[in-house]
């Protein structure tokens, strides 16, 4: 029988007397590919940050595989927004993806080496091996996020959070990530992802959680991924969505990147 | 004899100083070393009024412990006040510092230090306070024994805890999620940049104790991309300051701490230079490479 992954029941945050999330309550099973989908400031990266213990809640809580944060930390990682760090520290990608093997238990002690193994994998991985001893600054953008990832990967983990993988990598990285979500996936990982294109929810994802502020929806994709819930969550944005489009289709907007479809 | 005992002591004061802030520059915490090394100053005047005597390890501790206070000062005007962080820093230093003068000034006879020594140090006096035996024998200055002790302890900090140190800099809610506490590491490094302004302040003084907290480790910063080699470099640039410094003093029959912070200057605009330099090169290949990642 599946259990669920993550469970969140009645998640309250605010920041300054305003909630950033309001009573927010779902269950995800184990082993899918979870999209949480929402306008910008819709406490997208709040969810995941308060699923992770790094926000003080209001009220509400999560559990992971039926227990709290502190009894699975092991099984759980968390990939950050990349531009959350400062990429000109000095250190090299192999140091980042290590830290992946740090813990409360050995953060005195020298690494193994069985972590600098797991290490090497996880650079394979993501098709980063090559580039292990490169400084982080020279990397793009796409392989910043890549190197996150190995990171992330390094822990071994069964549940991983990640805050918009996708965002501002080139299509090589978009799709060197997306093969590698969906290898985790059929090795029964679970897989939740902040993610901003809604082009290619259908595409990509089994589950989606539909959210601004409040939770709008959350379920298996072709139930929940429709014209009315969309509306629910970003309102009258779509529209102004939906006119971009037409502008960019018209050649009227000096777009590079995919064109905007909903 | 005199000349190495002052080299030593200010190279002494380099590596403890820039050691830590390497953390600190990369940290983004600059000011807050600067806050410390004022802030320790009452607690520096207190220990002295208690325990009549400079070089006690309760005073060193006692002293330490205000540089720690002032953090939790700044940390809590910025979270709780919701006043601006260089604006909390601003008010917490200053004020901690300012006391310090009037009890030195209130107490200036029962405690022998006075303002410009508190100010500015008085590294060539560092020779003349040495440690001697009961059986007459003298071990050299006193000063170097106390920053010796305190930069074994630095090594060792940094030695075991490099690696709770580099995460906690670099990514510290990725830390976070790990399990590893972030608060320990950072009043950790804290407390150990207090126990070295505290050491170092005899010598160099509250106000040249920033120049060697900073500028050290952001010389290594422009001239390398890899944290081990970045603290070695600091304590290079730390070492090659004192011993410059010490020159441009008896050149110019100077203030010795003084003319070691505008060496470590000197050596900061060398390592911008070469940095511009280095970076003028590398502009080239690396333009050419972005249209390949970013499609």
């Amino acid at each position: 029988m599946p259990t669920s992954a993550i469970e969140v029941h009645n998640l309250t945050v605010s920041y300054n007397q305003r909630p950033v999330l309001w009573d927010v309550d779902f269950t995800l099973p184990e082993g899918k590919l979870i999209a949480i989908v929402g306008p910008n400031g819709s406490g997208k990266t709040t969810l995941l940050k308060s699923i992770m213990g790094l926000v003080p809640l209001s009220g509400g809580f999560a559990r992971l595989f039926d227990q709290p944060l502190a009894d699975v930390r092991s099984q759980v990682s968390y990939v950050p927004q990349r531009e959350s760090v400062d990429w000109d520290f000095p250190a090299r990608v192999k140091d980042v993806v290590l830290m992946g093997r740090y813990r409360p238990q050995n953060l005195l002690r020298r690494l193994t080496r069985l972590d600098r193994e797991v290490a090497d994998w996880a650079l394979e991985q993501v098709r980063m091996k090559e580039f292990a001893q490169r400084q982080i600054s020279q990397l793009s953008g796409g392989q910043q996020q890549r190197v996150f990832i190995a990171r992330s990967l390094a822990q071994q983990a069964n549940l991983y959070l990640m805050d918009e993988p996708f965002a501002g990598v080139d299509a090589a990285s978009e799709k060197a990530i997306l093969e590698l979500l969906l290898q985790l996936k059929d090795r029964g990982k679970t897989l939740l992802i902040v993610h901003h294109d809604l082009n290619t929810v259908r595409q990509y994802f089994d589950w989606v959680v539909l959210m601004n502020t409040r939770l709008v929806a959350a379920g298996p994709v072709e139930e929940v991924f429709t014209e009315a819930n969309l509306q629910a969550a970003y309102g009258g944005q779509l529209t102004v969505l939906a006119q971009v489009a037409d502008r960019v289709q018209e050649g009227g907007f000096p777009v590079r990147k995919k064109e905007v479809k909903i | 004899m005199d000349a190495i005992w002052i080299i030593l002591t200010g190279t002494l004061v380099a590596l403890c100083c820039g050691l830590l802030g390497s953390f600190l520059v990369l940290r983004q915490m600059a000011m807050v070393g600067d806050a410390i090394s004022h802030a320790v100053l009452p607690g520096i005047v207190i220990a002295f009024l208690l325990a009549e005597s400079r070089d006690s390890l309760p005073m060193l501790i006692g002293a330490a412990a205000v540089g720690v206070l002032v953090t939790v000062l700044i940390e809590w005007l910025h979270r709780v006040g919701r006043m601006q962080a260089d604006a909390s820093i601003g008010i917490s230093y200053t004020t901690l510092f300012a006391i310090g003068i009037i009890l030195i000034s209130y107490f200036t006879r029962q405690v022998d230090l006075d303002q410009d020594c508190v100010l500015y140090g008085e590294i060539a006096y560092v020779p003349l306070d040495t440690w001697i035996l009961s059986n007459g024998t003298s071990l050299g200055p006193r000063a170097v024994w106390i920053l010796g002790g305190a930069l074994l302890l630095i090594l060792t900090f940094i030695g075991m805890g490099y690696k709770g140190l580099q995460l906690t800099t670099f990514d510290a809610s990725y830390a976070a999620t790990l399990g590893i506490s972030t608060v320990f590491w950072h009043y950790a490094l804290m407390s150990t940049v207090s126990l070295a302004t505290v050491v170092s302040f005899e010598s160099v003084g509250a106000i040249l104790v920033v120049a060697f907290l900073i500028v050290p480790p952001a010389t290594a910063y422009l001239l390398t991309d890899r944290l081990p080699v970045m603290l070695g470099l600091s304590a290079l640039f730390g070492f090659l300051s004192a011993v410059l410094g010490y020159g441009l003093a008896v050149a110019t029959n100077g203030s010795v701490a003084g003319a070691m912070a505008v060496a470590a200057g000197f050596w900061f605009i060398l390592a911008l230079g070469i940095h511009f330099i280095k970076k003028r090169l590398h502009a080239f290949p690396a333009r050419r490479k972005l249209p390949e990642s970013y499609i």
